[in-house]
């Protein structure tokens, strides 16, 4: 059989190079098809990445070949059950308010012995290969459906952190002067046919607060908010943020605060 | 310059215990590290987005009067006509590519018009942070003096009004004076079909 299709490949593809690629592109969508079809059959696209996230987060990895079961996300260690809807809050060990993402980043170094450069050097994938932090993300939110949104709002430095976020917010750079309230900024506003939440307002702010992250449809990719902080940067023609840094736990607590206080739904489905 | 020293001084006290536009601008050459062609010197803010951060996009008008008689002089404005070739300017209009970390440097940009404006009428797929142009040269003709007004404020929107949200496309390097030239054709050109 094998020796068959080899002599396939070697006689007669040559001879069907023009006809082939459309044929391998066309069974890469017809692929990535099947695999949409069996996501929206079995349920949530989201789900399969709380599947695979569950499966990283229980896999002995790094140096220390251990697993990730024992993180502490603020309830102690282990504690997933409305974890997420506590967060950003501020962690003692590390002495700095962080997000999900950034708590699993200092949790992967700490307890795995990884270097921060290892366990950021993929935090975002691509529609065939989701990245480690997006399941790991999308697992332990989904731990925290139905419970509040209720992050940090008590502590020195999740004020200030609350207090950076907000100035970030309207902060104007670049080159082309935007802040994020230049589109973030007024009600009833799109970019082309996408609506423009008033991230500042609660009424808009909670909405997405209670879904995030979530599953993108339009691209079949599963977002976090250190995707969308980044995001917004690239399209701000910024330079980059670092991953899981100040700025971006500081804004991404700025919109959490200002959204709190809806049951988290997420993680869901976006366009 | 010196009342607006004096004003700025009162504006900034209501939010004193906020971390001020420095404070940012320290943050972000700490937090932030260049990529492609989006290097750091992009996180220092000039004069004009330092005042519009510190004023909440609104300063004294004696102040914007100053700062927007600055800008204007940014604008280098071509001799002769100004009136490019619309079909190359609603090509520009459409495209958002440019600036960014994964656009490749050296690349012609586009203007990004329709994430934010409203042009010609088959395209439905416009943004609504800028207001509508649908039929903005039939309201107002193509004379020399409207065709420099359109160059003016597509090269530096900033001179027109100090902390508008629109993006200095000539002035920041995005666009080139031809493609300009071509979106003035596109706003004003009787055949374009925003006037349509």
């Amino acid at each position: 059989m094998r020796a068959g299709l080899l002599g396939f490949a070697f006689w007669v593809l040559p001879l069907f190079i023009p006809a082939f690629i459309p044929t391998s592109l066309a069974q890469d969508s017809k692929k990535e098809i099947q695999r949409y079809r069996q996501m929206i059959a079995e349920g949530s696209p989201a789900e399969l990445f709380e599947v695979e996230g569950e499966a990283l987060w229980k896999k002995p990895q790094g140096p220390d070949n251990v697993s990730l079961e024992k993180c502490d996300l603020g309830l102690g260690p282990g504690v997933l059950k409305g974890a997420y809807a506590r967060l950003p809050r501020y962690f003692k060990d590390a002495d700095r308010v962080m997000d999900l993402e950034a708590r699993l980043l200092h949790c992967m170094t700490t307890l795995q012995g990884r270097t921060r450069e290892s366990a950021t050097a993929r935090v975002f994938g691509s529609a065939d290969r989701p990245s480690e932090m997006e399941s790991l993300s999308a697992y332990i939110a989904a731990q925290s459906r139905g419970a509040k949104m209720a992050p940090g709002v008590s502590h020195p430095k999740e004020k200030e952190a609350y207090a950076l976020g907000r100035a970030l917010y309207f902060h104007r750079a670049g080159p082309w002067d935007f802040s994020c309230a230049s589109c973030h900024g007024e009600e009833g506003k799109r970019i082309r046919m996408q609506d423009l939440p008033v991230l500042y307002k609660p009424e808009h702010a909670r909405p997405v607060v209670a879904s995030w992250p979530a599953y993108r449809v339009s691209n079949s990719q599963f977002i976090t908010l250190q995707w969308r902080m980044n995001d917004c940067y690239r399209q701000m023609r910024m330079p980059e943020p670092n991953f899981g840094s100040e700025t971006t736990v500081a804004l991404i607590t700025f919109l959490t605060v200002t959204g709190k206080g809806e049951p988290y739904r997420g993680p869901g489905n976006k366009r | 310059m010196r009342t607006s020293f004096f004003i700025f001084g009162v504006l900034a006290f209501p939010v004193l215990a906020d971390p001020g536009a420095n404070d940012i601008q320290k943050i972000l050459q700490r937090d932030f590290h260049p990529r492609g062609q989006a290097t750091m010197d992009r996180v220092v803010q000039d004069g004009l987005q330092r005042v519009c951060t510190d004023s909440g996009d609104k300063p004294p008008a004696e102040v914007a009067k100053a700062l927007e008689a600055d800008q204007m002089k940014s604008i280098a404005f071509p001799a002769g006509s100004l009136m490019g070739d619309w079909q190359r300017g609603e090509k520009i209009a459409q495209g958002g590519r440019g600036l960014t970390w994964n656009d490749r440097a050296g690349q012609p940009a586009d203007g990004s018009c329709y994430n934010c404006h409203q042009l010609s009428d088959q395209e439905l797929s416009y943004g609504t942070i800028g207001p509508s142009l649908r039929g903005f040269g039939k309201q107002r003709g193509d004379t020399p003096e409207m065709q420099r007004y359109v160059y003016g404020k597509i090269y530096n929107a900033k001179a027109y009004n100090a902390c508008s949200q629109m993006p200095r496309l000539g002035a920041s390097g995005t666009l080139t004076p031809e493609q300009i030239k071509d979106l003035v054709g596109l706003l004003l050109d009787p055949a374009s079909p925003v006037n349509k």
